[in-house]
């Protein structure tokens, strides 16, 4: 079963049927020699497509000579897993990898608990110029970031927070988007259900952590995963506010390892590997989360 | 599972129930203050102060001085570099949003449900959009430099290596668009994959019965049912290409010469690497009313071609 897709009867429908298709005869045979092909095809697109990060890997653990050859070879003589530990060397990924961590996890606890608070402010209390306030925020969806990276710099530096961790979390932390998105999902939470523990004397924050959030969790679980991934490939705010080792973060690593060692092709690869590894296990692991949130919200970060 | 029981409830019920209540003016702020307060700090008050820094000269060190339309003035007057940033933008979108709606739509049709391995593709093509963009670049800078992979299996089976892409500024263009494309259409692959699976099955097998034939009933049934997802992907798919930075910036700096400057680029060059923070500033307002621009005349238009009713 297609777990992503389940929330349709339609495809469920569709998907146990296929296991009832009667084994092709006649013009059914022909429909799957195209299947096959198609398939095959299809094969190849994805082969194709993942040419680039399977020879990121492949390089990353040849020697240097053996980088540029012809015709190509997918793998050196021998795996160097010694190019990691050296590119390690080389910058300190692994404080890079810590400072991106921190920003990232902190960042998002902070999107989550605030965007919460808020989306249940907007889907379920009533206060005045409620609808005002909601559509201030929304407007603000459209504004790109290189608007405000310039004044957000100079309230930075007024701070004394260049350098610092608070700059590179605090100004993405309270963006619209998660507020928007959680209430857009609150709201299709039937209000009968809290009624119930308000009649048992629930005041709103047991409302909304004890029932409006274990129902959401989908939701919260789409907010955090984006969250989280925009933080960590977040390039252009960290290239602007830090200039020191102590609050790099893995981007940003990146881009001064292309500098320092552009000629060292398989180093480049191994950190390119490293910094890609985190949010592609994520990926792996919360893929059904993900396939589905997009399903359901048609929204992500972006 | 839950989900699919809420979105039954009609919205009726809910408001028949809030009607009851007495306002919540106190909870509302205790609820609204944390976010609000970081709202207002760092969303509402720096869009506020970007436009009026726009119109002075603003040097990180020393004072600001009132310049009027100054900036402004100088960027669609004097200023090349403004005007090749602009082009080079352009290009980019013009180049960069079909070519991903198309190859997105496409693959998203191509991996139905009758597919093997269907979930693995959509993981697959959806990986490079979670990775850092930087990471990509670098990978394809190694792909696409002299004697790299493409140029080395060129050489190896026509006998001909490729163009230096990086190096050309014919090319670098075409490359920082394929590199985009790469990392980005697995995105709108999951917008549209999510959106078939929800085509009612019936609309197409009644076509089908009609005597429509497959490519009549993608064009004339699943495409109409599709448009309000075609039109949520491409207003946002263009408002993230008219922000393309980090592609050109990691994979050519910009060049070569100025072939590969973005809008984006030109700002942070101005701000951060020659320091007038109000010219960037300008930069930035002028890319902003592009992006409503454009929105806006994709809202008016929508009207034409999206189906809202089903």
């Amino acid at each position: 079963m297609t777990s992503d897709t389940s929330a349709h009867p339609a495809v469920r429908a569709r998907g146990s049927r296929r296991g009832a298709v009667p084994a092709p005869t006649g013009p059914r045979s022909r429909h799957r020699g195209r299947r096959v092909v198609s398939q095959v095809l299809l094969t190849l697109v994805g082969v194709l497509f993942a040419m680039p990060l399977v020879w990121m890997v492949a390089s990353s653990l040849k020697s240097g000579g053996e980088i540029f050859s012809t015709p190509p070879k997918l793998l050196g003589d021998r795996l160097l897993f010694s190019n990691y530990t050296q590119a390690m060397d080389y910058l300190p990924f692994a404080r890079f990898m810590l400072n991106t961590l921190f920003v990232a996890v902190a960042g998002t606890l902070i999107t989550l608990v605030t965007s919460a608070l808020s989306a249940y402010a907007f889907a379920r209390l009533r206060f005045r110029f409620r609808e005002a306030i909601f559509l201030l925020y929304l407007g603000t969806l459209m504004v790109p970031q290189e608007v405000v990276v310039v004044p957000m710099f100079l309230i930075m530096k007024d701070l004394g927070w260049v350098n610092s961790f608070q700059a590179l979390i605090l100004p993405w932390a309270f963006t619209a988007f998660g507020t928007f998105l959680l209430r857009q999902f609150f709201l299709t939470i039937p209000t009968e259900l809290e009624e119930a523990a308000k009649i048992d004397g629930a005041g709103h924050v047991r409302i909304l952590t004890r029932v409006i959030a274990p129902i959401a969790a989908p939701a919260f679980a789409v907010l955090a995963v984006f969250t989280f991934i925009n933080y960590w490939n977040s390039f252009l705010w960290p290239l602007i506010i830090t200039n020191d080792v102590s609050t790099t973060t893995v981007p940003l690593g990146l881009n001064l390892f292309l500098g320092q060692n552009g000629q060292e092709w398989q180093l480049l690869m191994a950190a390119a590997t490293i910094s890609m590894a985190p949010t592609v296990l994520l990926v792996l692991v919360l893929q059904k989360y993900l396939v589905r949130g997009i399903a359901l919200s048609g929204l992500g970060g972006r | 599972m839950a989900i699919s029981a809420a979105t039954v409830v009609p919205a009726g019920t809910r408001r028949g129930t809030t009607e009851i209540r007495k306002g919540d003016g106190k909870a509302a702020l205790g609820f609204l203050t944390p976010g609000a307060l970081g709202f207002l700090a760092f969303t509402l008050f720096p869009v506020v102060a970007s436009l009026v820094m726009s119109f002075f000269d603003w040097p990180v060190l020393g004072s600001p001085s009132f310049a009027g339309f100054g900036n402004y003035v100088e960027l669609f007057t004097t200023d090349d570099t403004f005007r090749t940033a602009i082009l080079n933008t352009l290009l980019f979108v013009v180049l960069y949003v079909p070519i991903n709606v198309v190859v997105s739509m496409s693959l998203a049709v191509w991996i139905s449900p009758r597919v093997a391995g269907r979930r693995f593709y959509r993981v697959l093509f959806f990986i490079p959009a979670v990775t850092p963009m930087v990471g990509n670049a670098v990978v394809f800078s190694l792909l696409m430099t002299p004697n790299g992979l493409i140029d080395s299996t060129m050489k190896s089976l026509f006998g001909v290596g490729a163009p230096n892409f990086l190096g050309s500024s014919s090319w670098a263009m075409p490359a920082v668009v394929l590199l985009s494309v790469w990392q980005g259409f697995g995105y709108n692959l999951l917008v549209f994959s999510a959106a078939l699976d929800a085509v009612p099955q019936h609309l197409v097998e009644a076509a089908e019965i009609d005597g429509a034939g497959t490519v009549r009933r993608f064009f004339s049934v699943v495409l109409p049912l599709l448009s309000p997802s075609i039109f949520f992907a491409t207003v946002l798919t263009l408002i993230s290409s008219f922000q393309v930075f980090t592609q050109s910036y990691v994979l050519t700096g910009g060049g070569p010469g100025n072939s590969t400057t973005t809008l984006v680029m030109y700002l942070y060059q101005s701000g951060f690497q020659f320091f007038r923070l109000g010219f960037a500033s300008a930069i930035a307002w002028v890319l902003f009313v592009f992006i409503m621009v454009v929105t806006a005349i994709q809202f008016l238009g929508q009207k034409k071609w999206v189906h809202y009713d089903q």
